[in-house]
């Protein structure tokens, strides 16, 4: 089944589609004069969606592009209804994202201060803040490192640590850029339940293709485009056959 | 190292505002420069023991750790004054320095980085008469204290594979091959720290009027 839709030109009625996922309307980005992505016109609905491609073929781009890191170019990337352009902050409330390394993500020296960060920054009461935190914690199973020195948790728990932050904030919708990256096999296992586990939208950005299984859709980045979208079976498939004629 | 220090416990020391805790440091170490005798900085090193280690709890590793990272300096000071002075003098000399560094890591041990970091801000709150928002100051230090740690095991892993590939750990050829690609990683890591911050929501941090930073954050468990 394909979800790709042609691409109609940014319309003011996007804007009253509140709650329908996120939308990218004739999007292209270049950084200087090299484009990175091209006149992607999408509606990503789907409560799991994969990204996979090539080392650089623009999919941490397209990741940053959902929660107003990165801003296009051209067209318009609406979350909810609202533009990433100018709405950025209203956006970012509702898209958490997950960076490929968790020491660039965790800014405070203990465990518990960086869950905390985001809730302190959305203006949380101190109680609501310390309640969630501890919740979340004993959730990922970080509960006995609430004041351990973040620098020395493993890789595994420093992207738990890295999720838990994000979580704690309550987003909508969640992106993941290479979350298994950095990981051994049973981090990387834990973390793929996790993702399988959690209420929210989750768009994941990676190169492992064993992530994507039961995910609703997964979108081929390639120079740029996306060339493929479809069903996880199908749109792998189409990703080996396209990096087997490299 | 005093960055990881931090021991939790339900005591009294633990309890008592940070704030306060620093003043008492400085207190302290303003009392030792007046009181000049052995005798004084003994009493106030045994003092210093015995908060660390009945009132506060805290393992003897902890302290002994400290007093041994600063071991060398100890005793070249006490060297120092034994034979320009005499032995008496280098004696209070270095148990002077001991006790000023047993003291700190008794605060520091007792005191969370979000509560030293609070105590900050409060003393840069007058700053904001000149456009400064001591809620940034807070951060900035606290991500320092992240931070460091960090850089380190950086420049480890470029010294490592430095040396896996016959390179020498030593001299300044190393010392220049060392410092460059971790200054690039330092920038690469800096732009990625500050989208992490965007979207966390860094800009959304209220003006500073409205905004009063919690001077701890006190985790049920």
């Amino acid at each position: 089944m394909r979800f790709r839709r042609p691409g109609p030109a940014p319309a003011a009625d996007d804007v009253a589609d509140a709650g329908r996922g996120i939308m990218l309307r004739g999007v292209s980005h270049r950084y200087g004069d090299r484009g990175v992505l091209d006149g992607l016109d999408l509606t990503l609905t789907e409560a799991r969606i994969g990204v996979v491609g090539a080392n650089g073929s623009g999919k941490s781009t397209f990741a940053r592009l959902l929660n107003g890191l990165v801003v296009p170019s051209e067209g318009r990337v609406l979350v909810d209804g609202l533009d990433t352009r100018t709405q950025v902050r209203a956006v970012r409330r509702r898209v958490g994202f997950v960076f490929q390394d968790p020491d660039a993500q965790i800014v405070l020296p203990t465990v518990a201060e960086d869950v905390a960060y985001g809730l302190e920054n959305q203006g949380v009461p101190p109680d609501e803040r310390a309640a969630r935190v501890a919740e979340v914690l004993d959730r990922y199973g970080l509960a006995g490192h609430a004041d351990h020195p973040a620098h020395l948790l493993s890789g595994g728990q420093k992207q738990l640590l890295a999720i838990a932050g994000v979580l704690v904030m309550r987003p909508a919708r969640i992106v993941f850029d290479e979350p298994t990256t950095l990981l051994d096999l049973v981090n990387a296992r834990r973390v793929a339940e996790l993702i399988a586990g959690l209420e929210q939208q989750v768009v994941v950005v990676t190169h492992q293709l064993d992530l994507l299984d039961g995910f609703d859709r997964v979108l081929v980045v390639d120079r740029g485009r996306v060339v493929e979208d479809a069903a996880p079976g199908p749109a792998v498939a189409a990703y080996r056959a396209l990096m087997a004629d490299r | 190292m005093t960055l990881a220090l931090y021991v939790p416990r339900a005591g009294v020391v633990h309890r008592l505002p940070a704030g306060v805790k620093l003043l008492a440091l400085a207190v302290l170490a303003a009392a030792l420069f007046v009181l000049p005798t052995p005798t004084a900085a003994g009493a106030a090193l045994l003092g210093t023991l015995a908060v660390g280690l009945v009132l506060a709890r805290l393992p003897v590793a902890v302290l002994a750790r400290q007093a041994w990272a600063v071991r060398w300096w100890l005793l070249a000071l006490f060297v120092v004054h034994a034979l320009t002075t005499d032995l008496r003098t280098g004696t209070h000399v270095a148990l002077r320095l001991l006790t000023l560094v047993l003291a700190a890591a008794v605060v520091t041990a007792t005191t969370r980085v979000s509560e030293m970091v609070a105590v900050v801000e409060w003393l840069c709150a007058p700053l904001r008469l000149v456009g400064v928002r001591p809620a940034r100051v807070g951060l900035a230090i606290a991500m320092a204290l992240r931070f460091i740690p960090v850089l380190v095991e950086r420049a480890d892993r470029i010294r490592e594979a430095q040396a896996a590939r016959g390179g020498s750990p030593r001299g300044v050829r190393a010392l220049r091959a060392t410092v460059a690609p971790l200054l690039v990683q330092v920038l690469q890591m800096a732009h990625d720290v500050s989208e992490a911050l965007d979207a966390r929501g860094a800009d959304d941090v209220p003006p500073p009027r409205r905004r009063r930073r919690s001077p701890a954050l006190e985790v049920p468990r």
